[in-house]
């Protein structure tokens, strides 16, 4: 696989001081200070494409990790940022004011693991039922037939 | 009291418009929409979670299912992912396979957009022209992979099978026809009066918008964002074809449709550079690959073009032979975000332009 | 011979109860029109069903493909298989629907054409009734199944079938008027509102030469009344499902279907008789009988009625008003305007 130029994911750590890069070069960012964060290298690094917006769940180790791939069009980067949230209360600002992707993405995320993303306008359960119980993509989560 | 009411028209999910089953929940005054509630799910199926207790290989037919129109393509966008997880050089001669079948796939998806958008704006015979071209593709599709819509043709570290004799012959033949079915659509269907007053200024996207929120494909690229990844990012092996991307100026119904139509033409260019190109690769089509697969502990986010966007699977490996989580960013599902703001202000008519315009499969949507 | 087949027809028919001798003349003339109005009924659902097999053979081959071919010799006998597995289907009544409009719509529907037919020659002294105000008559029916799509659409109680109705309402009320002022021409030329004298008049010269201009309107706003495509909003099925028709199955489905058809007919006949001569013979051919030609030009209408379905995309609900309005109106007025001014001139010169 070929990169055009490689995400300046030095410079982004050096610019945020409470940001760790893991050996994958996908930068962690404290889930208090993401708004800002993402704000940040929107405007200063161009990346004003928001692709993808997911998250996992690791019942291990108590935690949700929230996943942001970002695109920059006009510099031909891509950059992976990752928050790590509590498992007991999962609650996280929205990016919706910052991209607009984030829009059903957030809601998807909300409705299949169950993080309640604050600000968000229409946090709502999008593929599944309103009255749907439980959180299908947890680790824990048990259907009715279990399938070994 | 005598006034005016706004009152609540069920779009969907049983509805020709629609392509499946989606719903949108109208507001309306008089004909005009107020709001547009789009609800999705009614195909929801749970790939994701279900991808979690099938091995790595076992989950390629599930990628079929979701855009059922371009399948070789989701299979491509997966096991490229599965491949760079385990760091797994894919033979030349496969790639060269993938390109084929995944612009042939592409080809299908939008011959079928642009003959279904033809239906949606009321011209029945535009639709079943295109079905005309889309069933030799079809045929062709199914000489090489053994089906003719949910391929599962990709093999994590190349392809399935190789092509049968005379397979690119033929092959090359329809797409020597192809510019002339084309040109066939544009006279029917572009360059109808009656279409272009319908599809033309309606629904425009400005390229900040389609950029914010996050759409992709011909609905990103007709507004005017020269963003296709073939060309931006090079996956595979696109750097060796010589192609371009069409761009739209208004970002409007027509633009996005006319993009589908010029794509198909750099398709054909593409593959009749890939049909000369692979006659002189020889080689395996797959790499070799252990029996089971167990990539190592790790995460790895790809995405390639599929039809209708951009097409990227997360995927979070444990070290065991299934994935601990797979996600797919589906670009049907992140295009229709933006669907309300696009209706407002428009006629009942126009809801069935733009959604069409936008080009959904509903498996896809729904995942 | 078959120039008077069915004049001759009526005549014996006519003797035959004169010849028994104790009916009044009243009597047997009242017989004869019951059996001509018969004929008419016959005569228009037998076209409707051929009409429905040849609109699918022509979407067939202008789509590349075969078309109905199974039933029958060509597939000739599937519109009647159609029509048979229509009738006994159940009839369904939504919960919600006003029960007698409901069902009154699809009988109702078939009136407004039947009606016309009565009054239309369709070949020399071939007219079941030879009315004195025949297009005046001929609009104000025609103009008549607007209502019998209301009712249906608003007895369905559906949103949808509601769209429909009152798209109906709307195209209807918007191109009747260029559909009236473009027959003004003709009108002011003939001196009459007779069809027969419409026709006598065209002997030498049809209308469609001196008025190419009222014809083209006319014919615009016929395909709109009978929302046909480009103007069939008002069962655009992409958009409102099929409107007013949406709850109907079985056979109010099919009678609306046929309906159509019927209208198709009525509106190519109107326009056979205002503007292609009617049953008069171009070029001396007059061999052929000309009930043959009234049919001919007829279908050849009605064919291109067809090509336009299966060309054209369909038009937008405020195109269509905007297209109606601004377009055909003044172009009809203009029209009326310059025939006026013609007749003027050529009446000075002493034509």
């Amino acid at each position: 696989m070929r990169e055009i130029t490689a995400a300046p994911v030095e410079e982004i750590k050096q610019k945020y001081a409470y940001v760790t890069v893991n050996d994958q070069q996908t930068i962690i960012v404290p889930v208090d200070k993401l708004m800002e964060f993402m704000q940040g290298i929107k405007d200063e690094f161009e990346f004003e494409y928001l692709t993808n917006l997911t998250a996992c769940d690791y019942p291990e180790e108590t935690k949700l990790e929230v996943v942001y791939n970002l695109n920059s069009i006009c510099k031909g980067y891509t950059v992976m940022v990752k928050t790590i949230i509590s498992r007991d209360n999962p609650a996280m600002p929205s990016v919706f004011p910052i991209w607009g992707g984030a829009n059903w993405q957030e809601r998807e995320v909300y409705d299949l693991l169950g993080i309640v993303f604050t600000g968000h306008p229409n946090l709502k359960r999008i593929l599944l039922d309103d009255k749907f119980d439980g959180y299908p993509l947890r680790k824990d989560y048990q259907w009715e037939s279990v399938r070994e | 009291m005598l006034r005016t009411q706004e009152y609540i028209l069920n779009f969907g999910p049983q509805h020709p418009a629609t392509h499946g089953v989606f719903q949108v929940i109208l507001t309306l005054d008089g004909e005009r929409i107020v709001k547009a509630e789009p609800v999705c799910g009614y195909l929801h199926r749970g790939i994701e979670k279900l991808a979690e207790a099938r091995t790595y290989t076992q989950v390629i037919p599930y990628t079929d299912r979701m855009d059922y129109l371009a399948a070789m393509l989701q299979n491509w966008g997966y096991v490229q992912a599965v491949e760079k997880l385990m760091g797994i050089e894919v033979p030349e001669r496969a790639e060269y396979l993938r390109i084929i079948s995944g612009e042939l796939s592409r080809l299908t998806s939008h011959v079928l957009a642009t003959g279904v958008y033809a239906l949606d704006v009321g011209g029945f015979t535009g639709f079943l022209l295109c079905f005309r071209e889309r069933e030799k593709m079809m045929d062709l599709l199914e000489e090489l992979t053994g089906s003719r819509m949910t391929t599962s043709y990709a093999r994590i570290g190349g392809v399935a099978d190789d092509v049968t004799e005379g397979w690119l012959d033929k092959l090359d033949k329809l797409m020597d026809e192809m510019p002339g079915y084309i040109e066939e659509y544009n006279g029917l269907i572009t360059g109808n009066e009656i279409f272009q007053a319908r599809t033309k200024f309606i629904g425009k996207l400005t390229p900040e918008t389609s950029i914010n929120y996050s759409l992709s494909g011909p609905v990103l690229r007709a507004s005017g964002v020269n963003y296709d990844l073939r060309k931006a990012k090079p996956y595979g092996i696109y750097d060796r074809f010589d192609f371009e991307v069409p761009l739209g100026t208004n970002g409007d119904c027509f633009d996005r449709f006319y993009c589908r139509v010029l794509e198909m033409e750099q398709s054909v260019r593409i593959i009749k550079q890939a049909i000369e190109q692979i006659k002189e690769v020889d080689g395996p089509i797959i790499a070799k690959v252990p029996k089971v697969l167990k990539p190592p502990k790790g995460e790895v986010y790809q995405e390639i073009e599929s039809s209708k966007g951009i097409i990227g699977y997360y995927i979070v490996s444990d070290g065991t032979n299934k994935p601990y989580r797979m996600h797919v960013r589906r670009p049907s599902f992140i295009n229709l975000g933006y669907l309300d703001e696009m209706l407002r202000g428009y006629l009942v008519a126009d809801v069935v332009a733009i959604l069409g315009s936008i080009d959904i499969v509903l498996g896809e949507v729904d995942c | 011979m078959l120039e008077n087949l069915f004049v001759g027809t009526t005549d014996w028919l006519r003797s035959l109860l004169g010849g028994i001798g104790f009916l009044p003349t009243e009597i047997a003339e009242s017989i004869v029109l019951v059996v001509k109005l018969v004929a008419v009924l016959v005569f228009i659902l037998v076209n409707a069903l051929w009409l429905v097999y040849m609109e699918r053979k022509v979407a067939a081959f202008m789509q590349a493909r075969i078309g109905p071919n199974r039933v029958g010799p060509w597939g000739l006998l599937q519109t009647t298989a159609d029509i048979g597995k229509l009738i006994s289907k159940e009839i369904i009544i939504p919960k919600k629907a006003d029960k007698v409009v409901f069902l009154l719509a699809p009988v109702l529907i078939f009136m407004p054409p039947l009606m016309v037919f009565a009054v239309l020659p369709i070949g020399k002294n071939m007219a079941a009734l030879d009315l004195n105000i025949g297009v005046f008559y001929l609009l104000a029916i025609a103009s008549l199944s607007t209502l019998f799509f209301f009712m249906g659409g608003w007895a369905s109680n559906n949103k949808y079938s509601l769209l429909g109705a009152m798209r109906t309402v709307a195209q209807m009320v918007s191109y009747e008027l260029p559909l009236v002022l473009s027959l003004l021409g003709v009108i002011m030329i003939v001196g009459s509102l007779n069809l027969s004298d419409i026709i006598a008049a065209q002997e030498h010269t049809w209308l469609i030469f001196t008025q190419p201009i009222a014809f083209l309107i006319f014919f615009i706003a016929a395909v709109a009344e009978t929302n046909r495509c480009p103007f069939d909003l008002v069962e655009g099925e992409s958009e409102i499902i099929n409107g007013p028709y949406t709850e109907y199955g079985g056979m109010g489905f099919a009678m609306f279907f046929l309906a159509e058809y019927a209208n198709i007919m009525v509106v190519c006949a109107m326009a056979t008789i205002m503007f292609l001569g009617g049953w008069h013979a171009p070029f001396g051919l007059t061999f052929i009988p000309s009930w043959v030609w009234f049919f001919i030009k007829m279908y050849v209408l009605i064919f291109i009625v067809m090509q336009f379905r299966w060309t054209y995309p369909r038009i937008r609900v405020d195109q269509l008003m905007g297209f109606g309005w601004k377009v055909l109106v003044p172009l009809s007025l203009a029209n009326i305007f310059v025939t006026g001014i013609g007749m003027y001139i050529y009446r000075a010169i002493g034509w």
